[in-house]
């Protein structure tokens, strides 16, 4: 128990299964978004994507909330001891940026509804109160805002990935194994 | 030339009007409203009838006697969305080019409680006509009169929403007519 490496800390299970579960939703998504505002006009098939992706980031925020209260009451595992400064700053900014993020993607698009004068009705059960009035002028900036949250969430999501992936592959350092149950 | 034919044309439409606007009450489009409701996925959408008349003929002391006509101009539906409101006009939707106008002819007004009367009449919307009796809320407000109601009704009776968009579980079937008319007292 107290045996155990520093470098082979993990995080705990609440931790990695929010981490999971809020990772899945976001590419879920993301890849709503992508794909039903390529769609023509409007299509039962748009209707539902709308639906779904606004669902999605109403979950992912309230899941950033609870994830936002663990990882402000419990400690993060160490980063491995030989990382550089700069890469450790790094990865703590790129984790910073991911967490505001978490937050003010969905905020920004649920204002762009309430802006656009849709309701956004959770799971098709639940009304959720809407923000603000509609206005066609503001739809049009919060639009444009979350769109480039967005892009700039791909941005740091590959850094993320591609910074996780080379800590394995090439400085096998173990900290892939931090966030990822059962791996060595 | 054709000239003074076309006058005198618009001299008699605008002695037509001058003795309609004398037989009916005076209605103010421009703080009158019309909207219908639908609901996508549970999500309460609304929209809004720009253009409309509407001839309006009522005593609250003769009910009976009264009458009411609805003239809504289906392109008019503002959805808050350019690229909806044009996609609504088409064949699947109102199909505007067809059927420019959805209409209500009123054909008997019944007392129903204190300011409130049941008015039935016939709607038609896209070619199909129902008859419905739509409760009315009539305010008296100084000079003026006010005229309030919502009348829920099936989309699908009226061919509204065809092919893929039958499927009313994206657009619900129910959709409410909701007015708001302010006319000038009798």
């Amino acid at each position: 128990m107290t045996t155990v490496p520093p470098l082979k800390q993990r995080y705990s299970a609440t931790a990695m299964s929010l981490h999971w579960l809020i990772a899945l939703l976001i590419v879920a998504g993301f890849y709503l978004g992508w794909i039903m505002t390529d769609i023509p006009g409007f299509t039962p098939t748009k209707l539902k994507y709308f639906s779904w992706h606004k669902w999605i980031g109403v979950t992912v925020f309230m899941l950033a909330v609870i994830r936002l209260a663990w990882r402000l009451t419990h400690r993060a595992p160490e980063l491995p001891r030989g990382m550089p400064p700069l890469q450790k700053l790094a990865a703590e900014l790129a984790h910073v940026i991911l967490y505001v993020l978490m937050f003010v993607i969905p905020a920004s698009g649920y204002l762009y509804s309430s802006a656009a004068g849709i309701q956004v009705v959770y799971l098709g059960i639940v009304p959720l109160p809407t923000l603000i009035g509609p206005d066609t002028a503001l739809k049009v900036v919060l639009k444009t805002i979350h769109v480039w949250l967005n892009y700039t969430l791909l941005v740091i999501v590959a850094a993320h990935t591609l910074a996780a992936l080379k800590h394995h592959f090439i400085d096998r350092d173990g900290l892939l194994a931090r966030m990822i149950p059962f791996l060595k | 030339m054709k000239t003074p034919f076309l006058r005198w044309i618009v001299a008699a439409t605008a002695m037509t009007s001058l003795f309609l606007g004398v037989a009916h009450a005076q209605v103010d489009t421009s703080k009158s409203t019309v909207t219908a409701t639908s609901k996508q996925m549970n999500v309460p959408v609304e929209g809004t009838f720009k253009k409309f008349t509407a001839q309006l003929d009522f005593d609250p002391a003769k009910p009976a006697a009264g009458s009411a006509k609805l003239s809504i101009d289906t392109a008019s539906y503002d959805l808050g969305d350019d690229s909806y409101n044009q996609q609504v006009r088409g064949k699947e939707w109102f199909d505007t080019a067809q059927y420019p106008n959805a209409t209500f002819v009123s054909s008997a007004i019944a007392a129903a409680g204190s300011n409130q009367f049941n008015v039935s009449g016939t709607l038609t919307i896209k070619g199909k006509s129902a008859n419905v009796t739509v409760p009315v809320k009539v305010t008296q407000q100084g000079a003026t009169q006010s005229f309030d109601g919502a009348l829920p009704i099936k989309r699908s009776q009226f061919d509204i929403g065809t092919g893929e968009w039958k499927d009313t579980s994206v657009v619900a079937d129910e959709v409410v007519i909701k007015f708001h008319i302010i006319a000038a007292k009798k």
